[in-house]
């Protein structure tokens, strides 16, 4: 399938700059480990070694959290839309 | 209009008395599903004006029952608003000085605010985000060991108010409940909230929203550069909660004038929680879902969200912390 990956300000400049690419992936492992290889500077920073996701990265599949769907597994479909935000302090609850 | 013969209100004998049992609206007909009821539990109404006054207050009663705060203590905190406000007020009540640490791109209400109540604001760089405000009042507290550092972030006192007392009225006053959803912040809120009903009420699905600030924040080097609140791991946050999603500022800033429309007055992140629990009526069949409005829309009045053209409102939303 392929689909859109929206990338955060931190790892832009390992995509050459761009805010938005695309992978062909089944499931949201596939992508991130696409992305890894086509963007070899984001390699340890979406995956820990053991191939889980990093703590500090929040995956979200059409605005959805993928570690409360199914994880790494989260099927897509064309057409998704996959976000990548850094996990930050936030204040007002 | 109450009917005044029949209510009975007693003095309060300070205004922290005031703090907590929150009203309850049914806003049901904002609902996009005719068997889906909503419901907003109005925070805004506590005396510091949010939620954040019952954290600060348990925090502080918690930490004068531990002996770590007397009269004349200096207490320091991050807040990108609300808990230093809560706070601002309660250690003016109490005698205690309170030092803030917050972004400098936080809205001038909440300056105003904490200055009204004698708190001294500490800024950090707005490039940082929340994140650079947690980071140097760590370092701050690290210098100054006589102040007394409560860090809500990490303080399991900040849960325990949920569990104690929103949980609890929220049973008390809508017990058909089936859905909670909330913001994301401290995870304060969440965690108590959601154990609480969890304990309760096993089935109620608990909703976590989040506002995409990571995408805001510039300052940030690299994704170790992240941030996870201590109490959301050290409650099981990752187990508690059903579902997490996240909402944009145009989202949030839509739905919050929704409510206007409706007669409440509320905050931007209360219009992020009502963008979710609209996506929650519309995956469920049937249901009665409770959002928490963690403020109300006086501290926001300088953004024009209400008044200005949404694309305008959005771009100003975005290069201020709002949540």
């Amino acid at each position: 399938m392929e689909v859109e990956v929206r990338l955060p300000t931190v790892l832009r400049p390992h995509a050459n700059g761009a805010a938005l690419v695309k992978v062909d992936a089944a499931n949201i492992g596939e992508a991130l480990s696409e992305l890894s290889s086509k963007y070899p500077g984001m390699s340890g920073q979406l995956l820990t070694q053991s191939g889980e996701l990093h703590k500090f990265v929040n995956v979200y599949l059409n605005d959805d959290d993928v570690r409360y769907l199914e994880k790494l597994d989260t099927k897509l479909n064309d057409g998704d839309v996959i976000s990548i935000l850094p996990a930050v302090a936030g204040g007002s609850d | 209009m109450t009917d005044i013969t029949l209510q009975h209100n007693r003095i309060a004998s300070s205004v922290l008395e005031l703090i907590g049992n929150t009203p309850i609206v049914d806003i049901s007909q904002l609902s996009p599903n005719p068997k889906v009821g909503l419901y907003i539990k109005l925070e805004g109404q506590n005396p510091g004006g949010s939620v954040k006054d019952r954290v600060a207050l348990s925090m502080i009663q918690d930490a004068e029952a531990k002996g770590q705060i007397k009269p004349g203590s200096v207490l320091i905190e991050p807040s990108s608003g609300n808990t230093g406000i809560g706070m601002a007020l309660i250690c003016r009540v109490k005698g205690y000085k309170l030092k803030v640490v917050m972004p400098t791109n936080v809205s001038k209400e909440r300056r105003d605010l904490l200055k009204i109540w004698g708190a001294e604001i500490i800024e950090s760089p707005a490039a940082e985000g929340s994140n650079g405000a947690v980071k140097m009042a760590r370092k701050i507290a690290a210098d100054h060991p006589e102040w007394v550092f409560l860090y809500q972030y990490a303080n399991q006192a900040n849960p325990k108010a949920h569990f104690e007392t929103t949980g609890p009225e929220i049973l008390r006053d809508l017990p058909n409940i089936t859905h909670f959803v909330a913001g994301l912040g401290t995870s304060g809120t969440l965690l108590g909230v959601g154990s609480y009903l969890k304990q309760e009420k096993p089935d109620v699905q608990i909703w976590a929203v989040e506002p995409p600030a990571g995408e805001m924040v510039d300052g940030l080097r690299n994704l170790d550069d992240g941030y996870i609140p201590p109490i959301f791991l050290d409650n099981n946050g990752p187990l508690l909660l059903d579902r997490k999603t996240v909402v944009g500022p145009r989202d949030s800033i839509i739905w919050t004038k929704k409510l206007a429309e409706v007669g409440i007055f509320a905050g931007i992140s209360t219009g992020a929680a009502l963008a979710g629990a609209i996506k929650c009526a519309n995956l469920i069949d049937t249901g009665t879902i409770l959002i928490v409005s963690p403020d109300a829309g006086w501290k926001y009045l300088s953004s024009e969200i209400w008044t200005l053209d949404i694309d305008e409102a959005v771009l100003r939303a975005q290069s201020t912390i709002y949540f």
